[in-house]
């Protein structure tokens, strides 16, 4: 049974009516509950939870330090590409978009990698657009071979690809997929992904179990926060999580919960997700998941981050560039989205030793 | 009491053995160290960057302490092997923790796998370290193969849940020829100091000492719980009974003869 079955469970749910019959008595039950079921996760995102957020964000604290310690895995985006030949109306590479399109050549992949591996760190997430004839899996691979030389983990935020292309790439050396459905609302879904190959809700929404198969060893999946409803966004992350972690147990899964920013295109966020409700997304999350893996970008600024730190977060982005080949160039070219905290890794890193946490940056060594 | 701990070709004196996963910064390693008085450490090689000195783990370890470099993060025993080889090729020495977990969710040992590892890295000349889910059979192969000793878990890994695998880890350390070692799941320094009198070798704590609001005094807990519980097995307690012995026997006449 794939993940879009496990969905069609929740096809017609009644959040509504499931959100007005949660009391504050169910939460607190929920909250030191050993194993959350699928439906206590969506009660600690129910309106009625707002109300318990401190007692969920302690216990949230106390079990991320338990399983995961006072500890934070470093890592740093690097753009190789932008052409895209899909339309999707929220994102600043979308066709519909005028910007300059650039591809890394591999010896630029080499500067770039050569000043991202002098600030020390060794994880690094690797994306481009979506243009099988501009950004080939066959490119990718090249670039992978010339950034083995300077990091120990190599991720992608790609295209989906066959299984038979990850563990072409798992085998160059990447070990790590990010890739975010965006939207899990099938419907809401088709209206935001107007013309490409991202139109296919179900290739994208199967990809990161073919990852899995194919033998990576992270996936870190998403919903884009700000498209729709983020309780049942938040929902179907959580499930997604759930379901690769428990089919795949070998594999360390985590999610992201990507608020949207500013780009080029300036569609604005169709539902405003608050500070707040980005909390009770984490917290709840790591309740229901207490060993999955949570990923914090640069999207959110730096007040913000300092503070979500100790509420379930294990791995941060630092010293970001959303554009390609960003670091190398002098111009300043268009960037997916932009960035709200731009501390570079030095000051992230005297940032997290000063909240008494450590900043890992190597958690895994390839081994071929 | 002359109590040497003679294990993988060393001399020891402390018999808790300490992890380095968990903490806010690595300078809390040699204040773990001396407050405990433990000589062993481990470390995950996949944490391990020896390119900036000053977030070096290697850096931060006293030079009297016994490294044994462990796999965490290998999924089957191939890459537990090729991990151990790496982490001797990077000057860690040669004793090495096996550590072969497929499955995130419990974070229980593969068996197996941690069999087939032990048998490639003992003929390779390491000091093997197997952790393992206690299983006598298991435990026998282990010793079988070349094993250094036995690292049954008291409870699942961080779960501070204490000995919950008491009886099983009982059965190894009367059974087995090599020293068992319990490693994971020991919460509390009582926990520890159980696990010593009942005559395991040594512990190996991690979470317990790392999440404790005081790391360093907690530190000092084990190393003295662990003593004190090493003391108790070398002294012999007397067998626990579930009456009280009676001062007047009823069959005392029999022995008059």
């Amino acid at each position: 049974m794939s993940f879009y079955q496990e969905t069609l469970r929740y096809r017609d749910f009644d959040y509504d009516g499931f959100f007005n019959g949660i009391t504050c008595e169910d939460i607190r039950s929920i909250i030191y509950k050993d194993r959350l079921s699928e439906l206590d996760y969506l009660a600690l995102l129910s309106p009625v939870a707002e109300k318990h957020l401190e007692e969920m964000a302690q216990r949230a604290h106390r079990l991320t330090v338990q399983h995961f310690g006072r500890v934070i895995l470093l890592y740093t985006p690097m753009y190789l590409a932008n052409y895209c030949v899909n339309k999707c109306v929220y994102c600043g590479f979308g066709v519909q978009n005028h910007i300059k399109r650039e591809k890394l050549t591999t010896r630029e992949v080499e500067a770039e990698a050569a000043i991202i591996a002098a600030t020390g760190l060794k994880h690094i997430l690797i994306l481009t657009g979506e243009s099988r004839q501009h950004s080939p899996v066959s490119y990718i691979r090249d670039c992978v071979k010339v950034l083995k030389n300077y990091f120990t983990s190599i991720s992608i935020e790609i295209y989906p690809l066959e299984e038979a292309e990850y563990a072409e790439l798992i085998a160059a050396g990447v070990d790590g997929l990010t890739l975010y459905q965006e939207v899990y609302d099938e419907a809401v879904y088709g209206q935001l992904h107007l013309a490409g190959p991202k139109r296919d809700y179900y290739w994208r929404l199967e990809a990161p179990e073919r990852a899995c198969r194919a033998g990576m060893r992270t996936v870190n999946v998403g919903a884009l926060l700000g498209l729709h409803d983020w309780r049942s966004e938040a929902f179907f992350t959580g499930l997604h999580a759930n379901y690769l972690q428990n089919r795949y147990t070998d594999v360390e899964v985590s999610i992201s919960p990507p608020r949207m920013r500013p780009h080029a295109g300036g569609f604005p966020p169709r539902v405003v997700v608050s500070d707040k409700n980005l909390v009770q997304y984490i917290l709840a999350f790591r309740l229901f998941m207490p060993r999955g893996g949570i990923t914090l970008s640069t999207r959110e600024s730096a007040a913000l981050r300092d503070r979500l730190l100790k509420l379930g977060i294990t791995k941060m982005s630092a010293g970001s560039c959303t554009a390609v080949g960003g670091r190398v160039k002098g111009e300043e070219p268009a960037g997916q989205f932009d960035i709200s905290d731009e501390r570079d890794v030095r000051a992230m890193v005297s940032v997290l030793y000063s909240q008494g946490y450590q900043p890992v940056f190597k958690d895994w060594q390839m081994l071929e | 009491m002359q109590d040497v701990f003679h294990i993988g070709g060393k001399e020891l004196t402390s018999r808790l053995f300490l992890g380095t996963g968990k903490y806010s910064t690595n300078q809390m390693i040699p204040k773990i160290m001396e407050a405990s008085g433990s000589q062993v450490v481990t470390l995950a090689m996949r944490r391990v960057d020896t390119d900036f000195a000053e977030e070096n783990i290697l850096n931060h370890i006293p030079a009297n302490c016994v490294i044994m470099p462990n796999t965490s993060g290998a999924r089957n025993a191939r890459e537990a092997i090729r991990i151990a080889r790496l982490a001797r090729a990077a000057g860690c020495g040669d004793w090495v923790k096996i550590e072969v977990i497929s499955d995130n969710r419990y974070l229980l040992p593969d068996n197996y796998e941690t069999i087939k590892a032990t048998e490639v890295l003992a003929a390779d000349g390491f000091q093997v370290f197997p952790y393992m889910s206690p299983d006598l059979m298991v435990a026998k192969e282990l010793a079988k193969v070349g094993a250094a000793a036995v690292m049954p878990l008291g409870a699942p890994i961080g779960s501070n849940r204490g000995l919950k695998t008491k009886e099983l880890v009982r059965i190894l350390i009367e059974e087995i020829p090599l020293p068992i070692i319990v490693d994971a799941g020991i919460g509390r320094p009582s926990e520890a100091a159980d696990a010593m009198e009942m005559g395991a070798a040594a512990v190996l704590v991690n979470t317990a000492v790392a999440t404790a609001r005081e790391p360093v005094i907690m530190a000092r807990a084990f190393g003295l719980a662990v003593q004190a519980g090493r003391a108790a097995f070398l002294a012999g307690p007397g067998a626990a009974r579930q009456y009280a012995s009676a001062s007047s026997p009823l069959t005392g006449f029999l022995r008059e003869d």
